[in-house]
């Protein structure tokens, strides 16, 4: 019992740390979130959900130290005529952010709107996060969900006349943020969210998404490139009958990230993808990056999608963990999972545990995971066309990473994470 | 043009002799075949003269007009104008064909000190050139060579060619995998770019390519030399007789 008692120490450590917010609308999910967390106490590397990351650092009572990042580089997103909502170490920033006003989307903050008892979206604040929690108990998103101090909280009634944007900055050594997020899309509505930026030295955010029948919701997000920041990030999706639901994630560097997405597909005919792209260069010190997925269908003729790319080198470590699970009576499912892992030296390394487990009979699912280094053929290929060695390298990784790339549907917005890969590269020739 | 002279090359990983002394002059404007039963050390022959990985010269040389060519990276090789239609053209999935070309092309302009075309430039040199190979906007969009039928990947390779406007072009088994249509259309294309400052060499298993593209010098391979060099007539003597008659004759 070692570990259940250091569990529970390491919960004493970390809430002795936080100002627990007392909440308004929020105030009885974040009692339950507490007791749920008391219950579990927070992660350890022996837990088999934990097994590939150590979660020692998003843990520990105070955030660990995380430099600035001094790279000069324009910010992403920023061809993209979108509503700007701007977060500086966790703590929204009024001055630096666009008017919250946006036809056919009702946009407030958490902080402001949770002194009221009474608000639309009681029907998501941790409400999604603890139906994520079975059969995998997720402590970090039990514990933002009883801590977050701030978030916005967004609802779609139509189709919106631009995407919102989340930018996070990170001006502070030690800031240690705690953001929780809740998207509602009604029936027939469509939004796009995007956010972009490393938040603070640790980062702890849930994304609550709610998508009614009909509904469209679109996620994009470019985690921030300081090479020192830590990110725990979950986002809790329901998807209801003939929704959409996709989000697409591009993580360059930090030296911890563990994204986890947990969606439940509760209508028919609804679709649910998830995608992301990820390159590391440990030459920074560490780069570990884990995508944690979790797919439940429980409804009929659902499609959803898993499709994660990484592109590891210098000593870098890269962790897929991705289920899907059928419900018995979810006919009809089409599932499918990918995660592949471009090396581009021996020192990196990648973990994939992809996982089905099926409850009905009529049903298509199936995964692949697979580890690999540059093809040595399609180099020489380019390189007998004239474009020199590394050009031809960053073309090759462009390449692997094109799967995960198409999952953005809007073009424009598919171009800016693009050129920010071809950044990426560029700078490490 | 292309002079080689008593390459002898093994393979790195191996003890294997595959090219044991081959000798072959290509002028500039001349268009040279090598012909050969399988095994005989045609391939690897383009492989070494455009820098593939995997080979070891252990004597002899190979120059482009003068230029070492076994000195040069792959790149540097196809800067100074050489150029090699693969036997199997390679899928690059994710990268547009236009993309791929482009990139190409500015590669190699840069390394000759020019600079990168203008878009418009570009896009009216591609379409100009692709409308004679019959390839159309939707396999210029298409990623490279994914989902192309044999004869597009071939056409492919012979608009890259057209492109990137070579001095010394080797045509690796192109006819391979080709319905006559075709061939017909890949050798109108290669003939289109016959001109008196630029040099073929086309290595193919049987004569009919040879119909289309015909060839002011042939050679046969055999056991990685050349042992019998002719005209045009030497590939018909293959055709009818097969390559056992000849090498016996050769000894």
């Amino acid at each position: 019992m070692a570990v259940a008692q250091a569990k529970i120490d390491a919960l004493a450590a970390r809430l002795d740390a936080l100002d627990l917010p007392h909440g308004g609308f929020t105030r009885a999910a974040r009692a339950e979130a507490l007791a749920r967390l008391r219950a579990t106490g927070l992660p350890h590397r022996r837990d088999e959900y934990w097994k590939y990351t150590d979660p020692a650092s998003l843990i520990a009572a105070a955030a660990p130290a995380a430099a600035l990042f001094d790279g000069q580089e324009p910010p992403v997103f920023d061809t993209i005529d979108r509503l700007r909502l701007v977060f500086v170490d966790g703590v929204f920033d009024a001055e630096a952010s666009d008017d919250p006003a946006l036809a056919g989307v009702e946009i407030c903050r958490l902080a402001e709107a949770d002194a009221a008892d009474i608000h639309w979206a009681k029907s998501v604040y941790g409400v999604l996060e603890a139906r994520g929690q079975d059969p995998v108990s997720r402590p970090l998103a039990a514990l933002n969900t009883a801590a977050a101090t701030d978030g916005v909280l967004i609802r779609a009634t139509g189709r919106a006349a631009k995407p919102v944007s989340l930018i996070y900055l990170h001006k502070s050594e030690t800031s240690d943020a705690i953001l929780h997020h809740c998207v509602r899309v009604e029936g027939g509505a469509e939004l796009t969210l995007l956010e972009n930026g490393p938040a603070a030295a640790r980062f702890n955010k849930v994304l609550e998404v709610d998508v009614a029948a009909g509904g469209r919701f679109h996620h994009v997000r470019a985690q921030g490139r300081d090479h020192e920041r830590r990110a725990v990030t979950h986002c809790f999706a329901r998807v209801g009958e003939g929704a959409l639901f996709k989000s697409f994630t591009l993580t360059a560097n930090g030296q911890l990230t563990r994204n986890e997405t947990v969606i439940e597909i509760v209508g028919d005919n609804a679709v649910a993808h998830v995608a992301g792209a990820a390159l590391g260069d440990g030459r920074h010190g560490t780069f570990h990056h884990d995508d944690t997925v979790f797919v439940t269908h429980d409804a009929e003729a659902c499609e959803s999608r898993q499709v994660f790319k990484k592109v590891l080198k210098n000593g870098a470590t890269g962790v897929f963990q991705g289920k899907i699970l059928v419900k018995p009576g979810a006919q009809k499912t089409d599932g499918y999972q990918i995660s592949q892992s471009l090396l581009l030296d021996d020192d990196s390394q990648f973990l994939a545990k992809p996982e089905l487990e099926i409850y009905a009979d009529d049903v298509k699912c199936s995964h692949g995971s697979t580890s690999g280094a540059i093809d040595e053929t399609a180099l020489f290929y380019l390189r007998s066309r004239g474009v020199p060695l590394e050009e031809a390298r960053a073309l090759l990784v462009l390449s692997f990473l094109a799967d995960a790339i198409a999952e953005i549907e809007d073009e424009a917005i598919q171009q800016e994470i693009t050129s920010r890969l071809e950044g990426w590269l560029a700078r490490r020739r | 043009m292309l002079n080689i002279n008593n390459l002898h090359v093994k393979l790195e990983e191996e003890d294997k002799a595959i090219l044991k002394g081959v000798s072959l002059d290509v002028p500039a404007g001349s268009v040279h075949a090598i012909m050969g039963p399988n095994g005989s050390g045609k391939s690897t022959l383009s492989y070494v003269l455009s820098g593939r990985d995997g080979y070891e010269v252990t004597e002899g040389s190979a120059t482009l007009e003068g230029a070492d060519l076994l000195e040069m990276d792959p790149e540097e090789r196809a800067a100074a104008g050489l150029f090699l239609a693969f036997q199997y053209p390679v899928e690059i999935p994710g990268v547009g064909n236009m993309t791929f070309l482009r990139t190409a092309l500015n590669a190699q302009r840069k390394a000759k000190g020019m600079d990168e075309i203008s878009a418009g430039d570009f896009l009216k040199l591609v379409r100009e050139k692709a409308k004679a190979l019959k390839i159309d906007a939707d396999m210029l969009k298409r990623p490279v060579n994914v989902g192309f039928s044999g004869g597009e990947k071939k056409r492919n390779e012979i608009l890259q060619m057209a492109v990137l406007d070579p001095k010394m072009c080797i045509l690796d088994e192109t006819d391979s995998g080709l319905d006559v249509d075709a061939m017909k259309l890949v050798s109108d294309g290669v003939n289109a770019l016959r001109d008196a400052g630029r040099s073929f060499l086309v290595i193919t298993h049987y004569q009919r390519l040879l119909d289309h593209i015909r060839p002011d010098v042939v050679h046969i391979m055999a056991d990685g030399r050349i042992v019998k060099t002719g005209g045009p007539d030497l590939a018909l003597e293959v055709e009818r007789n097969g390559y056992g008659d000849l090498l016996a004759e050769v000894g």
